[in-house]
């Protein structure tokens, strides 16, 4: 009999240097209680985390990468957005 | 006759189409570029990839089996701990690459259901038996050191998933052999008897070792699409002679003698190995090495037993999500 699919989660850590939760890797179970215990055994065994999120992986809405360029367009423009584009005389000095 | 006509033209346009892709998907891994899950990619690619990358899951979990052998006997709670560590992370390592697979569209399900079947392979390594302590010093000595070799490569992998798996995977590992290494070091500097089962353990696993990196490059069915793709960064026997040359000195300083009579150091200072018996790996990947039938017995036998545990799981969950959709209906 084939072996029926349990659902899966992303999970995010919070490491110890106080940095915002990263994705770290995705994980099989059947529910929130089980994916936190799980997501502890497989991605923590050496300190890597302070906290950690577990999602399933459905609940992720995500952009298209084949539409990128649609996408990031309004951004890419806008090269004033960067302190770079703004010139200030040297004798000011760092700023 | 119009729908033939038809079709035709409509296939030599899907066939452009697709060609052009292809060109396409080629100069991204040409310039070094990683392909990501939702990105196009050829079938084949696809199929190697999900083959490679389950084959490796599937040996970490089976490589759990010999090393898990000699847990309940480790000589001391210090050797106990670490190999108990060692083994655990060998389960990580699995589920990493297991992951990793998945996102290329074939479920841990159907990929563990394909080994359990006898259907997919596993690395050949772990169908030869553990039979003395020594032996769990060289596994992590040799067996972990010949992965270290194959996988550094796999973390610049082209898919970047695998790669990422890879990266994670590496910097474990690297505790694993120097367990090992440990281990052989203390025996080597023990008594006779333990000297003599490290010598022992050295001469049963130096030939499969070496036949872990696979067919020479002249025979190797799956090499050029795989360096094409950049899957696969140096061939077999590159790696082989890489893996040889690190080994040798770390022998001697053990004081083991490598089981090769006909072993030269050349004049650029490689170490040039005897003929590899490749009619044993062969055999062994048929299936009729030592332990073949026994791992896939203990795998079969672990799966059916946890099957309850997966059912009262399941249903446990479907249970209280039924009951919130009652309350939030009230």
């Amino acid at each position: 009999m084939a072996t029926p699919n349990t659902p899966l989660w992303e999970v995010f850590i919070r490491s110890r240097n106080g940095l915002a939760h990263k994705h770290v890797g995705s994980l099989h179970a059947n529910d929130a209680t089980m994916a936190l215990q799980a997501a502890r055994d497989i991605y923590t065994r050496r300190g890597e985390g302070l906290s950690i999120w577990v999602v399933p992986s459905t609940a992720i809405t995500a952009s298209d990468p084949a539409e990128k360029g649609m996408m990031f367009e309004p951004a890419e423009t806008k090269i004033y957005r960067h302190p770079t584009f703004y010139e200030v005389p040297e004798e000011v000095g760092h700023m | 006759m119009y729908t033939q006509a038809l079709n035709t033209a409509e296939t030599d346009d899907r066939g452009l189409e697709e060609a052009g892709r292809a060109a396409q998907f080629q100069a991204r891994i040409d310039a070094e570029e990683r392909i990501e899950p939702n990105d196009w990619m050829p079938a084949a690619y696809r199929k190697t990839l999900t083959r490679q990358i389950s084959q490796h899951a599937h040996s970490e979990i089976v490589g759990m089996l010999p090393e898990g052998n000699w847990i309940t006997r480790a000589p001391t709670l210090r050797r106990k701990a670490a190999l108990l560590a060692k083994v655990q992370d060998e389960c990580g390592h699995g589920l990493y690459l297991y992951a990793a697979a998945e996102t290329l569209g074939t479920s841990r399900e159907e990929l563990v259901d394909a080994m359990l079947a006898g259907k997919a392979k596993y690395s050949s390594i772990f169908n030869y038996p553990t039979l003395t302590w020594a032996d769990i010093g060289t596994i992590g000595w040799l067996v972990d050191g010949a992965a270290i070799m194959n996988q550094i490569p796999l973390c610049r992998c082209s898919y970047g998933p695998y790669a990422r798996a890879m990266i994670r995977v590496c910097k474990e590992e690297s505790f694993h052999q120097r367990q090992g290494y440990e281990i052989m070091l203390t025996l080597c500097r023990g008594s006779d008897e333990q000297k003599a089962m490290a010598q022992d353990a050295l001469n049963r696993w130096w030939w499969p070792v070496l036949m872990m990196f696979g067919p020479p490059d002249a025979t190797s069915q799956h090499s050029d699409t795989s360096t094409k793709w950049k899957i696969k960064r140096f061939s077999n026997d590159e790696l082989r002679q890489k893996f040889v040359d690190a080994t040798v000195p770390q022998a001697q300083y053990l004081g083991l003698a490598i089981p090769d009579p006909g072993m030269t150091q050349d004049a650029e200072g490689h170490w040039r190995y005897s003929e590899i018996d490749w009619t044993e790996f062969k055999q062994v990947l048929a299936g009729n090495g030592p332990c073949n039938r026994d791992r896939l017995a203990a795998r079969r036998r672990s799966h059916d037993e946890g099957a309850w545990v997966r059912e009262a799981a399941a249903s446990y969950a479907a249970k209280r999500a039924q009951r919130q959709t009652a309350q939030a209906a009230e």
